[in-house]
């Protein structure tokens, strides 16, 4: 239902579509190197995209490089995609209230409606979005904050014509070009963006737009630089379903030589962006008078994630690991429809010793032992 | 608790007295705390009655004469509750490296007069000598921590063991990792939470001053940290700086403590 590829927004236009947003009532964030990685930062108006940056992906390794491309996106991700917006890694959800006669009040905290957009979205963060929607919007069950957040967001995403090395989402099916979940898409060439609308208030803002049509070439461009995204990525999963192949290998002696590896950090669960764990908790003043019941991110590689009533079921690394990993690639299949992994690859570089998700799962799957 | 107020002591060993700080820093809660408990004891603050029975002694500090065994013995009898407090208390301290040096020969190169020193031969944590019900680490603790454990004892339920990894708080904060992006040998994946991540929040490399996490892999990290360039010995000294008594950064320094290699 996309438009066509019409609408081309030249580089030195691209302050149009930021002005188009704050007049939307957006605030916008953007990405930025800071301490050495690219995270969504607030832009402030009148300011521009950083142009140049290079990233180089490699098992627990992440490395910014500038360069005089021009270009604002040539790069893949950051170390968070969408969820820490719409998931907070901390956040209270009611609290209490004791007055001097004893009597308690309960109160509600609600999130705050606060229209953001994101510019520069990649297509595997959106797959994951939709994957935490399944999760915090099931029908049964809705998580108001998670609600409030989500319609908050605008999403300007970007196909990807860089992907690192840790990348393998052209495998998942979730990438290096998004097919639904934007409210504006981009390709971007060395002078300017063919920009699309997914849905209506994208339309709306794509209305306002200073758009040239798209040459015969540029078109070229855009679909030989996508094709190349797809081809360059050299990762891959086994198979696009996993479930049964984990759960016959359950005594695979990989899961062990990986948990000698594995330092149970919880930094792959942590980056990410479907991971949707949480522990909760009271945390009160000294007074007695009021409490707050807070919930945070939780990961199956903590001792609390599995502690039942005396009970820690998943004491060791090895079951904490196969946990993830079951979980993850397998069982999210039946819980959700597909796999738990976009191939965003963050839990590759992100783990400080490099555990390679692909590897592991390849060699737990594979015929020898 | 008791229409009565709680009586608290708190006690100092071998220590630098940081982790005192951790009330008088309380602010507006100090004034809150004195409604709730009765401080008995408490030199630093000016309240002086050491033998006095109370329901929670905190202790800081670790055991380095003949004298604080007698005296820590004496504390456990006339307290409810013991709370260590730091990481002198709970696993040492900076001063138990001397467990790992000749400390005769240090006595005398420091010492003008060293026959008057009356030390022990291991600089021991408060376990090492007595039922400690609760152990709280850190180089120095925070108030955070113990306003929570406070709360609790004086609720009558058992305080929350934080023993998750320092790279969970700094991933609820949203630090970029210091070791993944700019190489640096952080010891978060192995050390105990309760700080906040402080020290990847501004930008460096945790050194482990909590201590050791539950499920620690140090000989992972260490491994690591080798590929980080670091050599043997800079390896070690990661392990055991500040938690020369922690059993398991101790065993991963592979200097030991006398009981644990
Ligand atoms: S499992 Fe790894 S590669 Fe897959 S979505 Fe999560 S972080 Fe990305
Ligand atoms: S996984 Fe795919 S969509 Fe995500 S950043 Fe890499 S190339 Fe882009
Ligand atoms: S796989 Fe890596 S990031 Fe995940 S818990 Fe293990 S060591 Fe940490
Ligand atoms: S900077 Fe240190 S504490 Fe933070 S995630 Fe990395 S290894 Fe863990
Ligand atoms: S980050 Fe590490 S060294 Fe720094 S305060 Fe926390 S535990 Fe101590």
């Amino acid at each position: 239902m996309h438009s066509p590829l019409r609408n081309f927004l030249p580089r030195n236009n691209f302050s149009e579509l930021l002005t188009a947003l704050s007049d939307g009532g957006y605030r916008c964030l953007a990405p930025k190197v800071c301490d050495g990685a690219i995270v969504y930062k607030e832009l402030p108006s009148q300011d521009t995209l950083s142009t140049g940056i290079s990233i180089h992906q490699a098992p627990g390794s992440y490395r910014v490089e500038i360069t005089d491309s021009a270009r604002n996106f040539g790069w893949s991700n950051g170390p968070q995609g969408l969820k820490p917006l719409v998931f907070k890694s901390r956040e209270t959800l009611w609290s209490v209230r004791r007055d001097t006669n004893g009597q308690m009040t309960f109160t509600e905290s609600a999130a705050e409606p606060d229209p953001v957009a994101i510019i520069g979205v990649r297509s595997c963060d959106l797959a994951a979005l939709a994957l935490q929607d399944k999760h915090f919007l099931n029908n049964h069950n809705r998580d108001s904050h998670y609600q409030t957040r989500r319609a908050s967001l605008f999403l300007v995403a970007v196909n990807c014509t860089h992907p690192s090395d840790t990348c393998f989402c052209a495998s998942t099916g979730d990438g290096p070009t998004a097919q639904d979940g934007f409210d504006l898409l981009l390709d971007e060439l060395d002078d300017g963006f063919v920009i699309r609308a997914g849905t209506e208030a994208g339309e709306k803002i794509l209305e306002t737009l200073p758009v040239d049509p798209v040459a015969p070439e540029q078109a070229e461009a855009i679909s030989r630089q996508n094709q190349r995204a797809r081809e360059c990525q050299t990762r891959r999963l086994p198979s696009r379903n996993l479930e049964q192949a984990l759960f016959e290998n359950l005594e695979h002696p990989r899961w062990r030589t990986v948990a000698q590896r594995c330092l149970s950090c919880a930094n792959c669960t942590s980056v990410c962006p479907t991971c949707f764990c949480y522990s909760e908790q009271d945390t009160g003043t000294l007074d007695f008078t009021r409490s707050e019941h807070v919930r945070e991110w939780d990961s199956c590689f903590t001792q609390g994630h599995s502690y039942i009533h005396g009970l820690t079921i998943r004491a060791d690394t090895k079951l904490r690991y196969r946990q993830w990993l079951t979980h993850k690639l397998g069982s999210w299949h039946s819980q959700y429809g597909r796999s738990g992994c976009v191939g965003c690859g963050r839990c590759i570089s992100w783990c400080p010793v490099g555990i390679d998700i692909t590897e592991e799962v390849t060699a737990i799957v594979s015929a020898e032992t | 608790m008791s229409a009565t107020k709680a009586k608290v002591a708190v006690h100092k060993f071998s220590s630098c007295d940081g982790c005192q700080l951790a009330f008088l820093n309380m602010g507006e809660d100090l004034l809150a705390l004195f409604d709730q408990v009765d401080i008995i004891h408490f030199a630093e603050a000016g309240p002086l009655n050491r033998e006095a029975s109370v329901d929670i002694s905190f202790v800081e500090g670790s055991l380095s004469t003949p004298e604080d065994i007698h005296r820590i013995k004496k504390i456990r009898e006339k307290s409810r509750y013991v709370t260590t407090i730091g990481a002198c208390a709970t696993a040492g301290g900076l001063q138990a490296l001397r467990n790992v040096a000749q400390q005769d020969d240090w006595i005398q190169s420091v010492y003008a007069t060293p026959q008057y020193i009356s030390s022990l031969d291991q600089v021991m944590p408060i376990h090492e000598q007595i039922a400690v019900d609760f152990e709280l680490r850190g180089c120095p603790v925070n108030t955070r921590q113990i306003t929570a454990v406070l709360r609790s004892l004086l609720n009558g339920v058992t305080p929350v063991n934080e023993q998750d990894k320092v790279c969970m708080e700094c991933k609820r904060q949203h630090e970029v990792c210091a070791m993944v992006a700019r190489g640096l040998p952080c010891m978060g994946p192995v050390t105990r939470a309760g700080c906040g991540a402080l020290c990847p929040g501004v930008g460096r490399d945790c050194y482990g001053c909590y201590g050791s996490a539950e499920n620690a892999n140090t000989a992972s990290l260490g491994g690591r940290f080798h590929l980080l360039r670091l050599n043997q010995n800079q390896v070690r000294h990661r392990f055991v700086s500040f938690n020369g008594a922690d059993p398991v950064f101790a065993s991963a320094g592979s200097m030991g403590t006398g009981k644990n290699d």
